[in-house]
Parts: structure tokens; C-alpha cells; sequence
């Protein structure tokens, strides 16, 4: 079979505009999971198949695409990902997060702020904040619909008494626009106050069978305490590369005897910022 | 040093490269043949269409050669190919009273109208390893024949039917719902429990009706019938105003005879679990009857005793194994970045606990 016996951007039409539908229907009722008859994709569920069609129904032939897995274009995924779309919706591809109107992502959320026109895919495991709570969607889409979220506010304060902070490093929970509690996919919590945003954020989860939406400029909290506020905290290092302090880093271990460094996980911001001579 | 994170993309094509090599195997060894595959291992064939939910051998073969025989890989390429596939309609359900079969059995009956046809089984096998197959060119003797029974095989449990011993089941109109089509939303009615069922893995459905014979959820299973066979699928086309024969497929259909003490509402009677699965595949189309039943409980009126294969929303959402496979596997994927928040994270909780000397602070 030749890459033109399947459809634009892989998926027909009609499981497109079911997608589609969901998406809007996710956009109209902000942090709501919405469930879709999601399909299966040619690469395995976790590896990004809800972020997938969600891209697949956003992406038309005048788009340019860029994916980016841990903040970075070349880590492995993201070349798979972003490969299958350039053979099957033939779209023009970037690393430039300025440069891209379609943005997948896996547990990052680009450093330069998106605006207006963009959208942000996350590709999302596991979409339910209270799924560790309640194992059972039935209770957990209960508590949803009445607005019940003592569980997870008991699990905060558990947190901080037991380890005197919320010990939530990644994929921490968000209210979007004072209703539904949100899951942000695998994020560190670092990219939350990013959350807010100019741009269309759609996720994705496959396997799961949901879609979820932040519409542009929807206000987003994450859960804190009066007294214990939200801190969106990093490595207190600067990038050894770009000199940035106040990105997000990976920490790459040097040698035998646990020589650290610390760089950028947004791979494009950090190139942009060398190039431009800001380097330290 | 920082370049080892970079040159995905060449590691991706090298990789590929390597699969295909360490697929074709030694090239002095001659290449199988995707007939080969389709004749000679045909249960595997029959799996990965079962689990694939997409009726073609050869595809299915091609998928085991493509998998290097991991048939969990082949059912998700039949997965991933079926779902680009148009849907031009639904077939007429099939009649499997009308069934060619090649096996039927009954353990609830010594004989009756049909009798009983062993067909091709390992069942009265000894599990000797035959090393004369080892050797090649061996074509196996003839396998005696008989004339077909002629007329349709009637089913075991219209015997229990027409003695009202056996709680009928109430025909729906309705089209059921379609797993592959909608999400699966719970309370599920039977019809999306079967289909996940027939599509589930066949290791995962297996031990959940196992289970159920261990106690957790017992419901005192008997064969009321296996039948394996040929039907023929018929398909309304709209244009011509009646139906017409398009194909055949070998089907396995397992009904079950089940105890029930009676309820509140109605009597002791027997009841009834259900399996149907492509292909010959008769442990999976037991085992589907025994979880069909499992599940049955609240409509039956019985307890619920807090069985795994009881919970509808635990079976349903486990058995499928190209979810179970992908999302297990993901775990490989990079997560550099969720780790190193949970490393500064666990850096800080400890300088905090060492501070406060606290002695849990050590370990």
C-alpha cells in the first residue's frame, strides 16, 4: 500500500469531524474530558495516539508542525511523530516554536510564550487528576459533575503534613475557569503558570478515549492552600549552555564520579538564545 | 556530551534497518511464505484475527511475518490497519444453527440430534514431542472422511429451551452499540461486553474466567456446546432490496449452562454464558462464556461478591492488549523531565528532613 492510499494527515474525514467535535465540544466547556470514539493508530498507545489524532483533525496543508518530547525536537518520538505527519499530511515542519501553528507535546510546554493562532497538542496517559484517588471512572465522572474535589484537596494536606510541602512534582492539578479540576498531562509543575496562554491547548489521550481543552486566555489555578501557595520551582542553576535562568533544565550526568550539568530541556529556546549571542 | 541527546533521527533509521535484518533472520535459511504461515500455523492466524477483530488470514499471516512471530505486535498491525478501513455497512447477524461445522461438542448431553464431532483437536492428544516432524517432507496419512451430516445442527440449549428449564434470553432490536466506532462508557450493556470480549486478549480472559472457577465469582460452568465451523455472512444491499451471501468465516461459539438458585423474581432455572470468536479458537470462546456469565450478575439478581471478573468497569477496561501492551511499554519512553521535578523534589524533602533530624531523614 503507498503512503497515498490513506487519507490527509492519515485519519478519514468522518472519524476527523468526530474528533473535531469533540474538540469543540471540549473549547465550549473548558477542562471537561470529553470522551471520543478514539481510534487506533499505526505507533502504540502511549506513545502520544490521543495527541495524535487530535493533531491529525487540527492540521490542514497550509500548517507548519513542530513536536517536541521533554522540551526537545530530536529526542526520539518526536522525530517518529513528527515524521509521520510529514509523509502523511505532507505539512511543513519547524523547530521553532515561533515559527509552528500546530505544537505536540509530551511533558513540556515551550519556553517562549505561544500566542495567538497556535495551538498545543499534549499528548495525555492517564487524563483523570482523581484517578489515583478513585480507581473507578464511574465515581470519578460523579464527582466531576458535582463539582466534589475534598479528595483531592485531603491529598494536598496530606502532603504537607507529612512532608511540610505538596509533594506533587509533575502533572500537578489545575482548576481551569473556577470549575473542573484538570490534569495538565506530565508536565512539571514549573509550565503550569504557563497554562494560561494566548494559544489553543487541546489533550489528547488515546487510550483513554478523552479530549480535553483550555480555550486562549482561560484562567487556570493550581491547587494550593492560603498558606501553602503553589511554587513553581526549578533546579536552582542557570542553563550551562545559554545562561537562561528561569527555564526549565535537564540534568545530564558527565563522567563516572557524578559530575553534574544542567541545560535547557526546551531544546529550540535554548539554540534561539545561543544564536542570538545572549549566551552567558 | 550533550550531543548523546541528539541524532534521534539516525539512531530511528539505523534501528529500523536492524529490525529488518534480525527479522529475515539467517538468509541462508530459506524465507517462509505468507501461505506457509496461513496453512501451517493457522491458530496463530486465527489469534491475531480474533484479537485484530479483522476477518482476513492472509493479512493476519503477513502480520505474523511482519511481528517476527510476537502476536500481540501482529493484532496491533491489524489494529492499525483496520481502523483506516471505510464502513460500507453492517452484515445480517450470522445464523451459526446453520453452521458447516468441523467440531461440536456437548458435555452436558452423551448424545444428541447432530451428535457429537470430535474434529480437529489436541484435545485426546499426548503432548509427546513428535520428532519425526522435525524431519521435513513428511506429508501426514490421510485423515479418513465421512459424508457431511446433511441439515442444519441444532443447538444444545433449545433442548433446555423447550422444556423452559433454561431462562430464555430476550431478542433486541435494536443495532447494539459498537466498541470501535463510540467509547466505552460504563454501565456497559452485553452487547459492548462481548464485543470486548471476543476482541480481548486471550491470556487476560482466560484468567478471568479461570478465576471464576477458583471461586472469585463462581458460576459453576458446563459446555453446553463448542461448535467450530463455516457460516455464511449475508449483507442487505441496498440497491438490490435483499441480502446476499459475501462471504465465509470460521467461527468458534461456546454456550455455557449455568446453575441459578432463582431470585426474588423467578425460579431456579439454568443460565446461560456466551463466546463467539473468529476463527478456531476454543479456549478463548470458553473462556469469553465464562466471563460473559461472570459479568452477568446484577441482571441475574445474584450477589456480587466483589470478584474481579464480576467488575465489568475492571474486565472491560483491562482486557483489550494493544492498550495494555502500548501504555505498559510507554514507560520505556524518556521521562527525563517528570524524573528530574521528582529529583529535586526528593532533594529538597531530604535536605528539609536532615535539617530537622529527622531519622527517617537516612533511609
Amino acid at each position: 500500500m503507498t503512503d497515498q492510499a490513506y487519507n490527509f494527515a492519515y485519519l478519514d474525514e468522518q472519524t476527523k469531524r468526530m474528533i473535531r467535535r469533540a474538540i469543540l465540544k471540549g473549547i465550549a466547556v473548558p477542562g471537561y474530558q470529553v470522551p471520543f470514539a478514539s481510534r487506533e493508530m499505526p505507533m502504540p498507545y502511549g506513545w502520544g495516539t490521543g495527541g495524535v489524532q487530535v493533531s491529525a483533525a487540527c492540521l490542514t496543508p497550509e500548517d507548519t508542525f513542530k513536536v517536541i518530547d521533554q522540551g526537545a525536537d530530536d529526542t526520539t518520538n518526536a522525530v517518529s511523530i513528527r515524521k509521520f505527519f510529514e509523509k502523511t499530511a505532507g505539512v511543513a515542519v519547524t523547530q521553532r516554536t515561533t515559527e509552528a501553528t500546530v505544537i505536540q507535546t509530551r511533558h513540556r510546554i515551550p519556553e517562549t510564550p505561544l500566542s495567538d493562532g497556535q495551538i498545543l497538542v499534549y499528548q495525555v496517559p492517564i487524563p483523570e487528576p482523581l484517578r489515583f484517588l478513585e480507581p473507578r471512572e464511574t465515581e470519578t465522572r460523579k464527582m466531576h459533575a458535582l463539582e466534589e474535589y475534598g479528595l483531592m484537596h485531603v491529598k494536598l494536606y496530606e502532603d504537607i503534613s507529612r512532608h511540610g510541602e505538596i509533594s506533587t512534582a509533575y502533572a500537578y492539578p489545575v482548576k481551569v475557569e473556577g470549575r473542573y479540576v484538570m490534569d495538565p498531562s506530565p508536565i512539571p509543575k514549573f509550565d503550569n503558570p504557563r497554562l494560561e496562554s494566548a494559544a489553543i491547548q487541546l489533550f489528547g489521550a488515546g487510550r483513554e478515549q478523552r479530549i480535553y481543552a483550555i480555550p486562549p486566555h482561560t484562567r487556570v489555578v493550581s491547587l494550593d492552600f492560603e498558606d501553602y501557595p503553589f511554587d513553581p520551582s526549578k533546579a536552582p542553576h542557570p542553563c550551562a549552555l545559554c545562561g537562561a535562568e528561569d527555564t526549565y533544565l535537564d540534568e545530564l550526568i558527565t563522567d563516572d564520579t557524578g559530575g553534574r550539568m544542567f541545560v535547557c530541556s526546551d531544546t529550540d529556546y535554548c539554540a534561539s538564545r545561543r544564536e542570538a549571542g545572549e549566551a552567558a | 556530551m550533550y550531543v548523546a541527546v541528539k541524532g534521534g533521527e539516525r539512531a530511528i533509521d539505523n534501528a529500523h534497518a536492524w529490525l529488518a535484518e534480525e527479522r529475515r533472520g539467517d538468509v541462508t535459511v530459506a524465507e517462509m511464505s505468507l501461505d506457509q504461515i496461513r496453512e501451517q500455523l493457522a491458530l496463530a492466524v486465527n489469534r491475531v484475527m480474533a484479537e485484530g477483530s479483522l476477518y482476513d488470514p492472509d493479512l493476519a499471516a503477513l502480520a505474523i511475518k511482519q511481528a517476527r512471530g510476537d502476536l500481540i505486535e501482529a493484532v496491533f498491525l491489524i489494529r492499525a490497519y483496520r481502523t483506516t478501513l471505510p464502513r460500507f455497512g453492517a452484515s445480517k447477524p450470522v445464523d451459526t444453527g446453520e453452521m458447516a461445522c468441523d467440531r461440536r461438542i456437548s458435555a452436558t448431553y452423551k448424545d444428541l440430534p447432530g451428535g457429537q464431532i470430535l474434529g480437529p483437536t489436541f484435545d485426546y492428544t499426548h503432548r509427546l514431542l513428535d520428532f519425526a516432524l522435525a524431519a521435513e517432507g513428511l506429508d501426514p496419512a490421510e485423515a479418513p472422511e465421512a459424508g457431511a451430516e446433511p441439515g442444519p445442527i441444532p443447538h444444545v440449549t433449545d433442548f433446555l429451551s423447550q422444556e423452559g428449564l433454561i431462562r430464555d434470553e430476550a431478542e433486541h432490536e435494536e443495532t447494539p452499540r459498537d466498541l470501535t466506532r463510540e467509547p466505552l462508557e460504563f454501565p456497559a450493556d452485553r452487547p459492548l461486553r462481548l464485543q470486548s470480549l471476543t476482541r480481548g486478549d486471550e491470556g487476560f480472559v482466560l484468567s478471568m474466567a479461570y478465576s471464576t472457577q477458583r471461586g472469585y465469582g463462581r458460576n459453576h460452568p458446563f459446555v453446553g456446546e463448542l461448535r467450530i465451523g463455516t457460516v455464511p455472512v449475508e449483507m442487505e444491499i441496498p440497491e438490490l432490496g435483499f441480502a446476499i451471501e459475501i462471504g465465509e468465516v470460521v467461527l468458534t461459539e461456546c454456550e455455557t449452562v449455568n446453575q441459578f438458585t432463582g431470585s426474588k423474581t423467578e425460579p431456579p432455572q439454568f443460565t446461560r454464558g456466551y463466546g463467539l470468536v473468529f476463527g478456531q479458537t476454543e479456549r478463548k470462546a470458553i473462556s469469553m462464556a465464562l466471563v460473559d456469565r461472570a459479568l452477568r450478575w446484577e441482571e441475574l439478581g445474584e450477589g456480587d461478591t466483589g470478584a474481579p471478573a464480576q467488575d465489568e468497569e475492571f474486565v472491560l477496561s483491562h482486557s483489550d492488549n494493544v492498550q495494555a501492551t502500548g501504555f505498559l511499554e510507554h514507560i520505556k519512553l524518556p521521562h527525563y523531565v517528570d524524573f528530574q521535578s521528582e529529583l529535586e523534589l526528593i532533594r529538597r524533602l531530604r535536605a528539609e528532613a536532615m535539617q530537622t533530624g529527622r531519622k527517617e531523614a537516612a533511609e
